[in-house]
């Protein structure tokens, strides 16, 4: 079942990402880091339209729940699921279906905002529409300016325009508004509202209340 | 395909704006090169003598002088997590970075070493096979280069280290690179060690892409 308001917002998912199916599960997640254990026997299932918001102190498994769910860190035990495939063994998996923004931006200072946008966006998806996802983010005039002259919180929105530049139904937000000033973190909260709305899924970890209607919590506790 | 010359392209472009990349690599081959005749004397027999091999194992250091941010640049910002997840295969990524630095960094060289086969009084009828063994050899440089960019990548001082991982790995290239100089400079046919030198540089095409790939995925866990 594709997204009804594909034809109007002109964003919508590949012929892959049918929402319909897609869910997104966590089994009994095991994560170590450096031999001591982060966070063991995780649960979560993550449907279309849905946010997850993780809360919880310093080291106690944020970003590495993030890092473990797009793959960049294998979990010690447990298995993660989509549309009840094993999540690896997903053709695509997880170019094609995921966002991750880390705390790290990757962006190159001796590009412009335009540019580093840009560049992602099309590693990503095919046509993908840099220059209106850096309006969507506020960043009109700065299109030009080269991104070693930009402020934290500009360059935090010069990331997460890749976000609204290609429509991918995951998205993996670590501390997506550290930095940004109170109207951005309103531009960005309703970014993810019609992300949500289009049937994306959002998980979020955070320390900064963020305000997304009809999100979960899911508290990491400490472990030390 | 478009992925690959997209991240190519961008490569190439960071080593243009950033500057000083492969303009510090070609002054390097130069000012190397020239200590020789400084060192040695001006005695042009000797020069000659030496020369295929200064110019070879200058054009190795050279090579060696960038590319320990090969990688480096990108998993400091965050961009090779991103590369890693992106719908491009790693090992694609790695060969779109080596080529990336063999064209900022060996072509440069290629350019550079007729001028400096002068400065060592290199036969002239050797200056095509000069270059010819260089164009087969330099890729190779990159590429076994980005083996060890990929294990020191995670190293706050990972250039020694990497000197030591890849230099020893750069002997069969060094070999087969002079010897079809010298073949050619001794008017005996130079052309089994450009091809052993063309076999060096497409097995290194073939395994070092998975063996950096290997290491970088190890250095983001």
């Amino acid at each position: 079942m594709r997204n009804p308001l594909f034809f109007l917002t002109g964003i919508g998912y590949g012929p892959a990402m049918t929402t319909g199916t897609m869910r997104l599960e966590a089994m009994k997640l095991d994560c170590q880091r450096g031999g001591r254990e982060v966070f063991s026997g995780l649960n979560f299932t993550l449907e279309p339209g849905e946010a997850l918001i993780v809360t919880g102190p310093n080291g106690s498994g944020k970003s590495s729940l993030l890092r473990l769910i797009a793959g960049l860190l294998t979990p010690v035990a447990g298995s993660l699921h989509w549309q009840g495939q094993a999540a690896k063994s997903v053709e695509g998996w997880p170019g094609h279906y995921l966002h991750y923004a880390g705390h790290l931006m990757a962006l190159k200072p001796a590009l412009t905002v335009l540019e580093n946008v840009r560049f992602w966006a099309e590693f990503y998806g095919r046509g993908a529409k840099a220059k209106g996802a850096c309006i969507t983010l506020g960043l009109e005039n700065l299109l030009d300016f080269p991104v070693r002259y930009l402020s934290e919180g500009q360059k935090r929105r010069t990331a997460l325009a890749r976000l609204a530049a290609v429509p991918l139904p995951l998205w993996l937000l670590d501390e997506p508004t550290s930095g940004l000033d109170r109207e951005t973190t309103e531009r960005l909260e309703t970014l993810m509202d019609r992300h949500l709305k289009e049937g994306g899924m959002v998980i979020a970890a955070t320390h900064l209340p963020i305000n997304i209607p009809g999100s979960r919590a899911l508290a990491l506790g400490e472990q030390s | 395909m478009r992925l690959f010359l997209n991240l190519l392209r961008r490569d190439v472009l960071l080593a243009f704006r950033q500057g000083s990349a492969s303009g510090m690599t070609v002054a390097f081959f130069v000012i190397t090169v020239t200590l020789f005749p400084l060192a040695v004397g001006p005695d042009a027999v000797i020069l000659a003598r030496i020369g295929p091999g200064v110019i070879w194992v200058a054009a190795l250091l050279s090579a060696l002088l960038s590319l320990d941010r090969l990688f480096q640049a990108d998993f400091e910002d965050g961009a090779l997590d991103l590369l890693v997840l992106s719908p491009l295969l790693l090992e694609a990524v790695v060969i779109a970075k080596a080529a990336a630095h063999w064209l900022t960094a060996g072509l440069p060289l290629l350019l550079i070493a007729p001028v400096l086969a002068l400065f060592m009084n290199l036969d002239l009828e050797a200056f095509g096979i000069l270059l010819l063994s260089l164009a087969l050899g330099t890729p190779a440089l990159s590429l076994i280069g980005a083996v060890g960019a990929a294990l020191t990548v995670a190293l706050k001082r990972g250039g020694a280290l990497l000197s030591l991982l890849i230099l020893p790995l750069y002997v069969p290239t060094l070999i087969f690179g002079v010897s079809a100089i010298e073949a050619a400079i001794t008017s005996s046919d130079p052309v089994p060690s450009l091809l052993l030198l063309m076999a060096v540089s497409l097995v290194t095409l073939a395994i070092s892409p998975i063996a950096a790939a290997a290491a970088l995925r190890l250095a983001l866990e």
